[in-house]
């Protein structure tokens, strides 16, 4: 039979507020255990909750970056459940009037295809504590420095097909979430973690299969590893006479499998109703107009733009748009030199390969946007040629200089364009190399095109690479052809 | 000295005649040598308030006082109080000391009084009668007999007795009004919002309002003055203007509408009671009122949707309480589940815990529409029922309990405790304030007139209160305990 995957993605950013959704305490990550818990935090008898307007702002763009409704009047409520590190034994969250309603986001697949997929809504919340169960001999730590974070939980319609398409659709996400700045998007220090919820059906069949949902999946690896175990486990499930039961697993990336945590008669009943402690949030069009006016070009507009105005292809368009780091390097790169393709071809060439050589984010690139600018202008103008031009990227990487021209005058890297110059080199290396020569003219005529290649390379290596390569190709055929 | 109402101790700190130490250390005494009988404290903070004391004497000296600089008053033990225990009444929190204080705490310290303990309450701030708290009843000292009411009782009992000249109460459902009734002394319930929660242990949050009680309603006024405006630590405190209490208290009264709800005249009102309420209203009539009938056609629902709202509330405001971060925790836990569960049912009383699962069971899934979502429809309808009839008439009159002061132990069953806030209730459903005011005595136990107004009519509740209390004396009235122990 076949089988067709329905993913549906519950996304948590924690936004990039200073202080906390309900408190004034700071959100830096790392801190000293408790040393970023207030009283609010601790939820000591008596204190309140006052919303954090940054918070809110930050969701709004997120609805407006994906062309939600907002809400003109959003409602907090309280989800009860006891648990150590939930201090006030509930969590406040929006339940039945989320801040952000439906909208939708645009993913593009590897064939450059690109799919819409439905938000069903997005609403804030604030985050729980940490347990920490090791180093405590029996006993379980509790570090509340991150009860109170804010979070915006993200939650998209069951539109995704196939595991690539939920990794594209969290990368569109956390594209969306980082242009905008909202959130750091860290998924290793947790700033991005994500629920999926995976069911099977037979293909043609209308109506969903039960779902599983997998909890702490938290890399875009993972996502993919984890929904390809369990629609495997699902489909043979189902194929050897079994039924999916609703439950909640958890994604295991050591042992690259999910298990069971909790059945549906398991859940909890978390009894939701609306705070009594805060008022409901109400928005109306001028503070909703002033966000819109402060939105960013998006992902899916800069990619539009670097392919249809810029010329690039939709592959280096959507390599250049994925991160508004790239997107601001490659564009302060292009402002520079004037020329797309090139500054496209070196960011994702040259500079991508060394990044990802050392590891390093394009935001710690030792090069920057405007020397790699500058460096392309000297190519463009012939002042280098190619080979010279990747020689003064390493210099500049390496601290060797701080633009492109200071290394090319201290490593003398110039292009060497003087054709008698050049000739001079030739007449060595013709003069050096008796037996290639006779070779040369011994080839048959139609071979001689591929054997000229040692003499440009003897000559480039005698200019130690500044030669015009166009330059020496022709006065070498020249030259050579003259001993026939 | 323990004669006089807070405004005249005031000019009397004023005029030299006294100073805040001699006042302090003489209602100590007074505490000391008469609150075994009455257990209206649960703490008593005699070096605080002393400390307290002559630094207000010192402000006094160098002209820097204020109206309430050096006066002293009492906290019921709801309120957190920074390096004082806060108790809210309960075994959970008999180890609990505040690192803060509360938003209105930190304003009276402000305007310089001096704080002289911390008073007994039901647990929680959940019962009628002061029966409910961990560290024992409190008794009425018009007659040790009886209940002083609930839940700020010890608040109103220590009025009463003379043990401080005012204190400060809460009201959930009738929680400064029903004491001050039983008692004998002026309680009012500030408008929702009037006054911050920050700092005062939740009950049930969209009903709790914290507000002065005291001797009279000038007292009150001049409380008020204090412990009003909006607070950026309570979201739902109303950033509104507030107005000097004081200012209005004189207007006279000729032309007032006052409004009688039939439904607080009907079945279940002792005929004393109502013949005590009848006569002060008629008091107004020769102050130049015009009386009319009218009717909040919702009220038989105010009880059933109240304990709907206020234990679901509580419910989750108690979550809290988990034996965790602070508060009782059981010996021993075999596990985390044995932890939740000893901890909760060792701390918590039964009362408390009965509007626990009441209020967890009301919010569960299936029950939770026809329960919660349909109070919170009565409770939109009891609201319009005040708007509406304050389309008509200025205040609103009737009695602030069906009886006068019960005798201790006398309702058992907790549904007969409950229809004890029948008049009361409804004015948090509805937001509005409320004043209790001394109106006279059944059987030697005092009966309290209940005013009501619309949203932030505080000042005209303090008026008509006030023009009732210079023309009749039963707010001076002092129990014999009051000067026996004297």
């Amino acid at each position: 039979m076949q089988w067709e995957t329905v993913i549906g993605l519950e996304v948590h950013v924690q936004l990039a507020t200073h202080s906390k959704i309900f408190s004034g305490a700071s959100t830096a990550f790392g801190a000293e255990p408790n040393s970023q818990a207030c009283a609010v935090d601790l939820g000591l008898p008596g204190v309140l909750p006052v919303l954090n307007e940054q918070a809110v702002a930050m969701a709004v763009q997120f609805g407006l970056a994906v062309h939600a409704d907002i809400a003109e009047v959003s409602v907090f409520d309280r989800k009860n459940y006891f648990y150590p590190d939930l201090p006030k034994g509930y969590q406040t969250s929006q339940m039945y009037h989320p801040i952000v309603g439906p909208g939708e986001v645009e993913i593009t697949l590897d064939d450059d295809t690109t799919k819409r997929i439905r938000i069903h809504h997005a609403h804030l919340e604030e985050d729980a504590g940490k347990s920490l169960h090791e180093d405590f001999h029996g006993m379980t730590g509790i570090d509340l420095n991150r009860a109170g974070t804010p979070l915006l939980e993200i939650v998209s319609e069951p539109d995704m097909r196939s595991a690539k398409e939920a990794a594209a659709y969290l990368k569109a996400i956390h594209s969306i979430v980082t242009y905008l700045g909202i959130s750091d998007g860290n998924m290793a220090e947790g700033s991005m973690r994500c629920d999926v919820n995976v069911s099977v059906r037979p293909k043609g069949q209308e109506t969903f299969g039960t779902r599983a949902e997998i909890k702490n999946v938290n890399s875009f690896r993972f996502v993919e590893r984890a929904i390809a175990f369990e629609v495997e486990r699902q489909i043979e499930l189902i194929e050897d006479g079994g039924t999916v039961v609703q439950e909640t697993r958890l994604f295991d990336p050591e042992r690259d499998e999910t298990r069971s945590m909790r059945t549906k008669e398991e859940a909890n009943d978390y009894r939701y109703f609306p705070c009594p402690d805060l008022l409901p949030v109400v928005l109306d069009q001028a503070y909703l107009d002033h966000l819109r006016g402060q939105l960013p070009e998006l992902p899916a507009d800069k990619r539009e733009r670097f392919q249809h105005e810029l010329g690039l292809s939709a592959y280096d368009a959507s390599v250049l748009s994925a991160s508004r780091d790239m997107a601001e390097f490659f564009e302060e790169a292009h402002r520079v030199c004037g020329d797309a393709k090139q500054a496209a071809n070196w960011v994702q060439g040259e500079l991508s390969g060394a990044l990802n050589r050392e590891n390093l984010s394009i935001s710690d690139s030792p090069v920057s946007a405007k020397q790699l600018g500058e460096l392309v202008v000297r190519v463009l103008d012939d002042t280098i040629n190619g080979k010279a031009a990747k020689q003064v990227f390493q210099a500049i990487w390496h601290g060797e200089g701080d633009s492109a021209d200071a290394v090319i005058e201290s490593k003398g890297l110039k292009q060497v364009t003087d054709s008698g110059a050049i000739e001079a080199m030739i007449d060595q290396v013709i003069a050096d190399s008796p037996a290639q020569v006779a070779q040369y003219r011994d080839a048959e005529p139609e071979k001689r095109g591929k054997m000229i290649g040692y003499f440009v390379g003897q000559v480039m290596k005698a200019s130690r690479g500044t030669a015009n390569p166009q330059q020496v190709n022709g006065l070498l055929k020249d030259k050579l052809d003259a001993l026939l | 000295m323990h004669d006089k109402t807070l405004t005249q101790l005031a000019n009397a700190l004023d005029s030299g005649e006294l100073s805040s130490r001699e006042l302090t250390e003489h209602y100590l005494q007074r505490i000391q040598q008469s609150d075994a009988m009455l257990n209206s404290f649960i703490s008593v903070t005699a070096d605080h308030a002393l400390e307290q004391a002559d630094a207000a004497d010192q402000a006094r000296a160098k002209g820097n006082a204020g109206f309430l600089t050096g006066l002293p008053l009492a906290l019921k033990d709801i309120f957190c109080t920074q390096n004082i225990k806060t108790s809210c009444g309960s075994k959970m929190l008999d180890n609990f000391i505040a690192p803060f204080d509360a938003t209105v705490v930190e304003k009276l310290k402000a305007a310089g009084t001096v704080t002289l303990g911390k008073t007994n309450m039901d647990e929680f701030a959940m019962g009628s009668s002061n029966e409910s708290s961990y560290y024992g009843p409190v008794k009425n000292p018009w007659d040790l007999t009886a209940v002083p009411g609930g839940s700020s009782g010890g608040s109103a009992a220590a009025i009463a007795a003379g043990l401080t000249p005012a204190a400060l109460g809460t009201d959930t459902g009738g929680s400064i009004r029903q004491p001050a009734a039983f008692c004998g002394i002026t309680g009012l319930k500030p408008t929702y919002g009037r006054v911050s929660r920050y700092g005062i242990i939740a009950y049930a949050s969209s009903l709790d309002q914290a507000g002065p009680m005291a001797r009279s309603a000038e007292d009150c006024a001049h409380l008020l003055n204090a412990m009003a405006g909006h607070d950026a630590r309570d979201s739902t405190s109303m950033a509104r203007g507030v107005p000097d209490y004081t200012d209005t208290l004189s207007a006279p009264l000729s032309g007032l509408k006052i409004g009688l709800p039939q439904e607080y005249f009907g079945e279940g009102l002792d005929p004393d009671v109502e013949k005590a309420v009848r006569e002060a209203v008629s008091v107004y009539e020769s102050l130049g009122a015009t009386v009319r009938e009218v009717s909040l056609p919702h009220t038989h629902y105010a009880i059933p949707a109240y304990y709907v709202i206020a234990p679901a509330e509580a419910s989750s405001n108690l979550s809290r309480f988990d034996g965790v971060r602070f508060g009782h925790r059981c010996d021993n836990p075999s596990d985390l589940i044995d932890l939740y569960k000893r901890s909760r049912a060792e701390g918590f009383g039964e009362e408390v815990q009965r509007r626990i699962l009441i209020g967890t069971h009301t919010l569960s899934e299936g029950f939770f529409d026809a329960y919660y979502t349909k109070a919170q429809k009565v409770r939109r309808l009891i609201r319009q029922d005040f708007l509406d009839a304050f389309e008509d008439v200025d205040v609103l009159m009737g009695p602030a309990s069906p009886t006068p002061a019960f005798d201790l132990g006398a309702n058992k069953d907790p549904v007969s405790m409950y229809l004890q806030d029948i008049y009361t209730i409804a004015v948090n459903l509805a937001g509005i304030p409320g004043i209790s005011v001394p109106a006279g005595f059944v059987h030697g136990r005092p009966v309290g007139l209940q005013i009501l107004g619309t949203h932030f009519a505080e000042a005209q509740l303090l008026n008509v209160a006030h023009q009732f209390q210079q023309i009749t004396d039963w707010h001076l009235q002092r129990p014999a305990f009051a000067e026996e122990s004297a």
